[in-house]
């Protein structure tokens, strides 16, 4: 399956790149997604998480073409 | 309903004056209009800001906006709305967003726009990355009221 993963903003500046494109057989989950991007890790707690376009947790299910994104917390500024 | 992201500089009065004369009769029942204007400041956490980025998620962005828009009009009964965004660099003084709502009556406009207001705040994916005297540096956390 292949799954398109995009980062932002002070995240995509962290990784050093704008997108991977993972072509893998044993990826379930948001979370196997970002462990096949970071080494195994976990996802950090702060990071949030949009399976085609629409937010989603770490235990929300990919299938073949979807794209994954991870980003820092939006900013909104003082109310 | 209308969202707009805007990569140069925009007069949220000129648009507004623009979109009210092109709306359809039937929208043009509204009694009452509220409108959010956010504007780029000069000075952020003690620090003067020269400019800032504002990065977005092309096709998130306008989807989340749309969703907030939508879950507005059917909550409060809008007639309209209008949200226009800006992405990409920003000036100090410079307009970053503009929400307008019509309804027929102002306690709906009034709590109708302070919601999308801050349900953009809170949802929308923008991230902001100022320029100050030292550097950049990333602004990622959501500010009280």
């Amino acid at each position: 399956m292949t799954i398109k993963v995009r980062y932002f903003a002070s995240l995509r500046e962290k990784m050093g790149r704008i997108d991977d494109t993972l072509v893998y057989e044993n990826i379930a989950t948001v979370a196997d997604v970002w462990r096949a991007v970071s080494s195994g890790r976990p996802i950090p707690d702060h990071l949030l998480c949009a399976v085609n376009m629409e937010y989603a947790d770490a235990q929300a299910e990919v299938k073949d073409g979807d794209e994954v994104a991870f980003f820092p917390p939006v900013t909104g500024g003082a109310r | 309903m209308t969202v707009i992201l805007c990569q140069s500089s925009f007069s949220p009065y000129a648009e507004l004056e623009a979109y009210q004369q092109l709306m359809a009769d039937d929208v043009k029942r509204y009694g009452a209009t509220t409108i959010f204007v956010g504007t780029m400041r000069d000075l952020n956490l003690g620090d003067e800001v020269t400019h800032m980025n504002l990065e977005h998620y092309p096709g998130m962005t306008e989807r989340q906006l749309g969703q907030i828009v939508s879950e507005a009009q059917a909550r409060w009964d809008l007639l309209d709305a209008l949200v226009i965004h800006r992405v990409g660099e920003i000036t100090p003084g410079e307009s970053i967003v503009l929400v307008a709502v019509w309804t027929l009556h102002r306690g709906a406009a009034f709590e109708a726009c302070r919601h999308i207001i801050e349900a953009l705040k809170h949802t929308a994916p923008f991230w902001k990355k100022e320029t100050i005297k030292d550097g950049e540096r990333w602004v990622e956390s959501n500010t009280e009221g």
